[in-house]
């Protein structure tokens, strides 16, 4: 059975709850699809024992005349129509116009130890915290790169976790120049005074990161890099996040162009958020990281322009271009040191889904050649993780993906609505 | 917000908060999610659907995310090894 939406938005983040809410405040028929089983997105992610914060439970409420999809996931793009598939079942969602906000996903860089268990990202243990993972009493490292950081540390301070500290690679100089650029953003200045007042005596360093984690069936030590040379330290998980990446599979496969900045597409936009392609809009962290003001605003403007209401996006775009700016900012003072991209060796799995070694793919100098030899991007999250860590690696870029666009039931890949109840069989996902 | 689900994790009783995640419940249980190919022990990496560390079978459905699954009242979940 298929659906008609006047518009689709996919993404219940900040950016595609506020494309929803402007679509349908002018009388569209508006679906909004997640795969998650909640609305929310990554920073207002639903959390289990604490209550959200009131923008969020606002914008959530606001979704008047608004069709919640939830844990529906887009496998493939046809012709004006997503196909998606839900615990139960699969189904053709067409569309007159359809709103891109997939948000992004952490960078995740490989080093010696880092498939342990009790390795996981910065944001990524944040968010298994926020969904009730056992935090309490438990010794956690926080590494990497960036505000996130700070925002994950609290997370898991106020869910009882014993923080050894916060080690974020940028130098001490490159801090402290971002701020001071804080003076500029007073909302982001408070926001940033508020983490720290909350994270009151957790030790946070500069120009330092994890250079090895060690334990034998899951995580006991992590070895750091500092400017006064090598500290060991004892801990039960550690939460090591570089930035963020955006997620253009989606875009990718519907033909959107992407553009480059660094090592990472993006998806290309126009002015008033148009992709190339007729009729979709992208908006959020999809189309560069640039943090929750942006998304709330890009997705309003993209729900404006995709029902018409151009006069009313209009008026949006100078807040947008100023708020874009803050992005700027953080890619330029979080920039990564050139060590980190050093820190995996010959040993080092770099594709978890497979177990192919950094060794393995010296060979190669394309995604392609690599991935028919080795199975490197093969597995289950499609070059997800370990694409996205040799494109940072300098080593070649991650190879375009194929549908489906996550691994789908061969019920859903033949286009079958309801699936057989002993249906287990998934495409690409080797375990 | 105090009420809880009990569901089953490697045969084990196991009670998470209404809302929670099967990698929440699992972690009670143990850090050991799925065997990799190369035979280690592998657990939750993104919690955000992204990476597939965190497959478990749920109620006799192999290869399911547990970061992406909220837990029900009598499921049944097992590590993959
Ligand atoms: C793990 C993590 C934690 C973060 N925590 C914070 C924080 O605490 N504070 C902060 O200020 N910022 C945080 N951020 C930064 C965050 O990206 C932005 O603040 C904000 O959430 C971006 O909003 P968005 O609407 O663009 O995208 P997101 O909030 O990322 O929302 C995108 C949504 O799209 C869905 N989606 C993507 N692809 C598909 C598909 N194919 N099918 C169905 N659904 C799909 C995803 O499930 C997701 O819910 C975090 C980022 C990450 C990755
Ligand atoms: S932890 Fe990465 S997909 Fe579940």
């Amino acid at each position: 059975m298929t659906e008609l939406y006047d518009v689709l938005v996919v993404g219940a983040g900040p950016a595609g709850l506020a494309a929803a809410q402007a679509a349908a405040g002018q009388g569209a028929r508006v679906g909004l699809i997640d795969a998650q089983a909640r609305p929310g997105g990554q920073v207002w992610r639903h959390d289990v024992r604490r209550a959200a914060p009131r923008a969020a439970r606002e914008a959530i409420a606001h979704l008047h005349g608004v069709e919640w999809l939830a844990q529906h996931s887009v496998i493939a793009a046809e012709a004006s129509a997503l196909r998606v598939e839900t615990p139960q079942g699969s189904n053709l969602l067409a569309y007159g116009s359809l709103i891109l906000a997939t948000g992004a996903r952490e960078l995740l860089l490989p080093f010696p130890g880092w498939t342990l268990p009790g390795v996981t990202g910065a944001g990524g243990l944040q968010a298994l915290t926020k969904q009730g993972w056992p935090v309490a009493g438990k010794r956690v490292v926080i590494a990497g790169s960036g505000p996130l950081l700070l925002a994950a540390a609290a997370t898991l301070r106020a869910h009882g976790a014993r923080l050894q500290g916060i080690y974020e690679q940028a130098s001490t100089a490159t801090v402290h120049a971002f701020a001071r650029q804080l003076l500029h953003w007073p909302a982001r200045a408070v926001q940033a005074l508020g983490l720290r007042a909350r994270l009151f005596g957790v030790p946070y360093h500069f120009g330092s990161f994890v250079r090895h984690a060690h334990g034998d069936t899951a995580l006991q030590v992590v070895e750091i890099e500092t400017p006064n040379g090598t500290q060991t330290i004892d801990c039960d998980l550690l939460a090591a996040g570089y930035g963020l990446v955006p997620n253009v599979e989606l875009a990718s496969a519907l033909g959107c162009s992407l553009t480059y900045p660094g090592a990472h597409p993006q998806v290309q936009v126009d002015a008033f958020l148009r992709t190339g392609v007729a009729n979709v809009y992208a908006a959020g962290e999809a189309c560069g990281i640039g943090g929750l003001a942006v998304a709330r605003l890009e997705g309003t403007i993209a729900g404006h322009m995709a029902t018409g209401n151009t006069e009313a996006a209009t008026a949006l775009l100078p807040q947008r271009n100023q708020a874009r700016r803050f992005g700027d900012l953080l890619t330029k003072h979080f920039a990564l040191d050139p060590r980190l991209r050093k820190l995996a060796d010959q040993q080092t799995l770099i594709c978890r889904c497979e177990d192919v070694t950094l060794g393995e793919l010296d060979a190669f100098s394309d995604a392609r050649a690599a991935k028919l030899a080795t199975r490197c991007g093969m597995g289950a999250c499609q070059g997800r993780i370990c694409g996205t860590a040799l494109a940072e690696l300098g080593r070649f870029p991650r190879s375009g993906s194929r549908p489906p666009l996550f691994p789908a039931r061969l019920a859903t890949l033949a286009g079958a609505a309801t699936f057989p109840s002993s249906d287990d069989e998934y495409r690409g996902s080797r375990s | 917000m105090s009420s809880t689900v009990r569901l089953s994790v490697n045969g084990q009783a196991v009670d998470v908060p209404v809302g929670a995640s099967v990698a929440a419940a699992m972690a009670q249980v143990s850090l050991h999610f799925r065997r990799s190919v190369g035979g280690t022990s592998r657990a939750p990496l993104c919690g955000m659907g992204v990476c597939f560390e965190c497959r478990v079978r749920i109620d006799g459905v192999a290869h399911v995310r547990a970061c992406m699954t909220p837990v029900r009242e009598g499921m049944q979940v097992q590590s993959h090894d």
